[in-house]
């Protein structure tokens, strides 16, 4: 920490905004140029991105690290404040880490048609990298944001370039021709939209209303994450219930359709679809985070009277989400809307590790995130490269696969396998810590999630044998294996799912310590005798946990 | 005795004695805005008697653009001599207010003006007739559409170069509008911008028909909504005996305390202050476009020539709701809690029903049209907040809008077919292949309309709901975000169709502008992009002329 003036945490945002800018500048004619360009910005963004994982101390004191803060909007009460904790930190490097390989996965997936007209003016490829590159300094900035308006305005932001990768760029498999296939995907971009706009814009009210608490209670209106924490804990600022609770479904609302939870889920299976399994990848594996990032920072730290007083509902809706989304995936026909289903369940494993408000809970749901994104990122990435080769994404359609390409079944057999949370790699850990977290406090509930990870033996399992074994098929026969840049974007993921699934150790020390932060912000203290003492004083709580939740239940 | 001095003494008698006659008095540098914008529309008129054809389009060019940027000038010396502030104070004998928020309405208005006379000087898009480079008015207004008079005057290359003066004539009534103190003063003002801008929506170069039923259409409305202005202003007339803002408001604080007695029946009578302030209202509201009293604005919009569209719906709203603002604020505080609740109403039906029809919409300048009246609704929002905040945050909202507005207008008269402008949205689909910096800048300004961050569209709404926020008009705000997410629907589809269609064979293509359009646009990016990422200045700026003087 020599030089705190150094705005490493502004950089990290805006490398891949730069990189953004240049690719998007650069002639028609210079496509490979524009790849190169948008390779390196990710890469030295990742480069950054570790830097700050070195350079944040897991054990020092402060909720934040690396913080900046700058005068920016003072009308609002807006300040330019960034901070990393814990989380944050572990879900930066993922996006970075993630990044250059969605990047090298969608090597040709933006080149224009051969039997297009040249036209000097229409640059899809260029378009294609800056709006990846632009999503993601939108979600690191989003990452690093204590001010709740910084975070807004990117949160919100980060859609648009979203929507055009989703709307503008399609993997030609879909079996239709390419009018209509244009237009499925325009409808699912705008569903897309729609939803997370409407989710955004009832944040938005909260946000205004969160304000407005602030500026009548406070003298000034302030969206500092901080100091609001600070001001409630010390009793300058105070919520009714009413306004916590309506203020809390502002925020939470929007967060929960972006997760996605079910019922607000049902964008996800259409953009996933439609989109490039690179574009896919990004909204499950990155853009999604930071809907259950959120729920985290904000969600539970602004008001966390009222996240528990909506946890019973919460828990209920993500373990629906787990076996809904479980049970609708073994039941797809087609390859990625079956891994979209897939992450509607493991989202749901997520939110119920959030809101299950203990440290192995909370921990297990960061950890998760972050396995989620690797291993969500492995697999789409090989059924992309898998689709590609076959021009459609029925699973009905192939049959043998591993006969004739046996690294891409082999690779594809292993997200798989990651995905079902097989022992041995990373979601394993995340999974059962959620479990345990989740049945520590609520067995019920974390009895039947477990049901979930039965389902999802079944659908990868099923999907497996169903595309890579038996008979080949006559179009299966003549696929090429792994191109050397495929093995490029997938040999790196794999091993670090079987490093993390073995030694998740540099993991949880990471987050560990920004859980119990926002554990004992919340108040909440794990059901069991040898806990910290780290709550607010002048609560009883502490002593029984257990039976204040049944109470609370109750309600 | 010669019988002329006769005449004299006895016209003398009978008047006053002549020295006793007050001689009014003006602050001409205080009003020096307005005078040379109406000095210059005057030379402007001379410019047509005197000056032959050919020289016209350059010598009216240039004097809008010089008279504009002289007034704005103006506008910076008063406001940073302090009018805006501490010597903020009533001009011309009461009738002018020389305010923050005038000045700063002012401000607004000249510079939507400036960018304005660029669109309308533009001569480059439409194809040259007869040899001659034409603009979007008409080349003979008079001329009956399609007839022989009209082929032989735009054979002889004629045009309308009478738009310039007249477009200066309705910039000083917009200027005294938000500035007037007296109900007088307003009317005159009113009708000072009302009657250019009638004449203005005539001018269409093409579709002259649809162009004159438009202007038709306005004036039969305005005439309407001016009738009920002014019955109002002699209601309020009738109960307070006085038309300055400032002694209406006396009267409905206090109470009348001498009475008129020519005005002894009604002075103080509440009846009368209340169907009275209604019916001035309504004028007001009719100008702002709120529903329900909307319906001249998408015939009007779609059929004035699209430069015009531009500069009326940036300027006159601008213009419009700094008046609402003085009459509210200023006469009608005292009665708040009876005019309070109607707003809420109109508020909430002019958001939603705005957003709500523009979806329907397949002309896109309809859908701009409802699109403004869904943000008349958003700017009632934070008008409704009767707080400082409220009016600093409405008059960033009218800034911030203008020049989007006037930007999205400038790129509808690039996209043209055969028959001129395509406005017909079909037409507009996969313009984002042909031309993407065109539809990239026009995704811009949609972006902005509905309110995505980074925009100057998200500050402004934000700036708006905050304020009816903390004026405890919390249900309002939700209304307006959830008229917000309705808007950004359409909004979205029109970026749908361009950036996500196949291009149609027989589409329109992009015409390449000259650098006046050229720079319009810009303008209007660079302000919405400034506005949306470092607001502060600009709200700075509101926020001190936040106050109204009395």
């Amino acid at each position: 920490m020599a030089d705190l003036s150094f705005p490493l945490l502004t950089c990290a945002a805006a490398l891949p905004a730069v990189g953004a800018v240049a690719t998007a500048a650069l002639p028609a004619a210079r496509r490979t140029a524009a790849k190169w360009v948008a390779l390196l910005f990710s890469v030295a963004t990742f480069a950054l991105a570790l830097v700050i994982a070195f350079r944040f101390d897991p054990g020092a004191k402060g909720p934040f690290q690396l913080t900046e803060s700058h005068a920016w909007i003072a009308d609002f009460g807006v300040r330019y404040e960034l901070g990393v904790d814990g989380i944050a930190v572990a879900l930066i490097a993922l996006t970075a880490l993630l990044i250059p390989f969605v990047i090298l996965a969608g090597w040709h997936d933006a080149d224009p048609l051969e039997e297009a007209r040249p036209n000097r003016r229409w640059r899809p490829t260029q378009g294609f990298f800056a709006l990846i590159l632009a999503v993601e300094a939108m979600v690191i900035l989003s990452f690093e944001a204590t001010d709740v308006f910084l975070f807004y305005l990117f949160f919100e932001a980060m859609l648009i370039p979203m929507y055009f990768l989703i709307g503008g760029f399609g993997d030609g498999a879909s079996g239709a021709d390419e009018g209509e296939a244009a237009a499925r995907r325009a409808s699912a971009a705008v569903k897309f939209l729609l939803y997370n706009l409407a989710g955004g814009l009832i944040m938005l009210a909260a946000v205004i209303g969160l304000y407005a608490v602030t500026a009548d209670q406070l003298g000034t209106g302030t969206f500092s994450l901080q100091q609001i924490v600070e001001a409630r804990a010390s009793g300058h600022l105070t919520l009714g219930t009413g306004t916590e609770r309506l203020l809390f479904l502002g925020f939470f609302f929007a967060f929960a359709v972006k997760a996605p939870l079910w019922p607000l889920h049902t964008w996800l299976p259409g953009a996933m679809g439609e989109a490039t399994s690179p574009v896919a990848v990004l909204i499950t594996a990155v853009v999604d985070k930071v809907g259950t990032f959120a729920m985290l920072r904000f969600c539970l730290q602004l008001f966390p009277e009222a996240s528990s007083w909506a946890t019973p509902a919460i828990l209920v809706l993500a373990l629906i989400s787990i076996l809904y989304g479980a049970l609708l995936a073994v039941a797809q026909r087609d390859i990625k809307r079956l891994i979209a289903y897939a992450s509607i369940s493991h989202f749901g494993f997520i939110i119920l590790g959030i809101f299950a408000m203990t440290s192995q809970g909370q921990g297990g749901a960061t950890l998760y995130m972050v396995n989620h994104g690797i291993s969500t990122a492995a697999l789409m990435l090989v059924a992309g490269f898998l689709i590609s080769r076959r021009g459609s994404r029925l699973i009905a359609d192939y049959g043998g696969v591993q006969k004739a390409a046996p690294l891409l079944a082999g690779t594809f057999l292993i997200g798989g396998l990651a995905t079902l949370s097989l022992p041995g790699l990373a979601p394993f850990v995340s999974e059962f810590l959620v479990l345990v977290g989740t049945f520590s406090r609520y067995p019920v509930i974390g009895v039947i999630a477990t049901a979930g990870i039965v389902l999802a033996a079944l659908y990868v399992l099923v999907l497996y044998q169903r595309t890579m074994t038996g008979p080949p098929k006559d179009e299966v026969r003549a696929l090429p294996d792994l191109r050397v840049r495929e093995l490029v974007v997938v040999g790196p993921l794999i091993a670090l799912l079987l490093f993390l699934g073995v030694y998740p150790k540099p993991l949880t020390d990471l987050v560990n310590p920004a859980v119990d932060h926002t554990l004992s912000v919340v108040d909440k203290q794990d059901p069991k005798p040898e806990v910290r003492v780290d709550a607010v004083p002048g609560h009883q709580r502490a002593g029984h946990p257990a039976h204040h939740h049944d109470a609370e239940a109750a309600k | 005795m010669n019988p002329v001095t006769d005449v004299h003494t006895l016209w003398t008698t009978a008047a006053e004695v002549p020295g006793r006659i007050p001689a009014p008095h003006i602050e001409y540098a205080q009003i020096s805005p307005t005078l040379i914008v109406f000095g210059a529309a005057i030379v402007g008129v001379l410019i047509e008697a005197f000056l032959p054809r050919r020289n016209r389009y350059t010598a009216q060019l240039l004097l809008s653009v010089v008279a504009l940027a002289a007034a704005f000038a103006a506008v910076i010396g008063l406001a940073a001599g302090g009018f805006a502030t501490t010597k903020a104070h009533l001009a011309a004998m009461g009738a002018l207010a020389v305010d923050g928020p005038a000045l700063f309405l002012q401000g607004t208005i000249l510079l939507v003006s400036l960018v304005a006379v660029f669109t309308f000087a533009e001569r480059r898009l439409d194809p040259a007739a007869h040899g001659k480079r034409v603009d979007s008015f008409a080349a003979q207004a008079a001329a009956v559409p399609g007839g022989a008079a009209e082929q032989a005057a735009v054979k002889a290359g004629f045009a309308t170069t009478e738009v310039f003066p007249i477009l200066l004539f309705a910039v000083g009534g917009m200027l005294i509008f938000p500035a007037a103190n007296d109900l007088l003063t307003l009317f005159v003002a009113l009708e000072v911008f009302s009657l250019p801008l009638y004449i203005l929506c005539a001018l269409a170069r093409r579709k002259r028909l649809l162009s004159q039923e438009a202007a038709l259409k306005y004036f039969l409305l305005g005439a309407f909504s001016s009738a009920f202005l002014l019955f109002g202003i002699a209601l309020l007339y009738g109960y307070a005996g006085t038309v300055t803002y400032a002694g209406i408001a006396e009267v409905v604080a206090d109470g009348a305390k001498q009475i008129d007695p020519a005005l002894a029946g009604t002075m103080g009578n509440d009846a009368l202050l209340l169907i009275g302030g209604a019916l001035a209202l309504m004028g007001l509201l009719f100008k702002v476009g709120a529903v329900p009293f909307h319906m001249w604005t998408p015939d009007v919009y779609q059929g004035a020539p699209t430069p015009v569209t531009g500069f009326m719906a940036a300027a006159t709203k601008v213009a419009a709701f700094g008046a609402l603002l003085r009459l509210l604020y200023v006469v009608l505080p005292g009665m708040r809690w009876d005019w309070r609740p109607v707003m809420w109403g109109v508020a909430i039906v002019t958001m939603l029903g705005g957003a709500i029809v523009a979806i329907t919409q397949s002309d896109i300048k309809r859908l701009l049209a409802y699109s403004s009246i869904a943000h008349a609704g958003f700017i009632l929002a934070g008008v409704l907040a009767t707080t400082r905040d409220g009016i600093s945050s409405v008059l960033f909202y009218l800034a911030a809008y203008s020049f989007v507005t006037l930007g999205a207008f400038a790129v509808v008269t690039l996209v043209r077919d055969a028959g001129g402008e395509a406005t017909q949205l079909s037409k507009w689909a996969g313009l984002g292949r042909r031309s993407p910096l065109v539809a990239a800048v026009f995704a811009v300004f949609l972006l902005a309309f509905a309110g995505i961050p980074l925009t100057s569209g998200f500050a402004g709404k934000f700036a708006v709901f905050k304020a009816a926020a903390q004026s405890g008009a919390g249900w309002l705000v939700v209304i307006g975000v959830l008229s917000s997410a309705i808007a950004a629907f359409f909004y979205i589809r029109v970026i749908v169709l361009m950036f996500f269609h196949e291009p149609k064979a027989d589409g329109p293509t992009v015409a390449v502008p000259s650098p006046l359009t050229t720079t319009a646009i810009a303008i209007g990016v660079v302000v919405t992009l400034v506005l949306g990422l470092a607001p502060q200045y600009f709200l700075d700026l509101a926020g001190q002329a936040g106050t109204f003087v009395r």
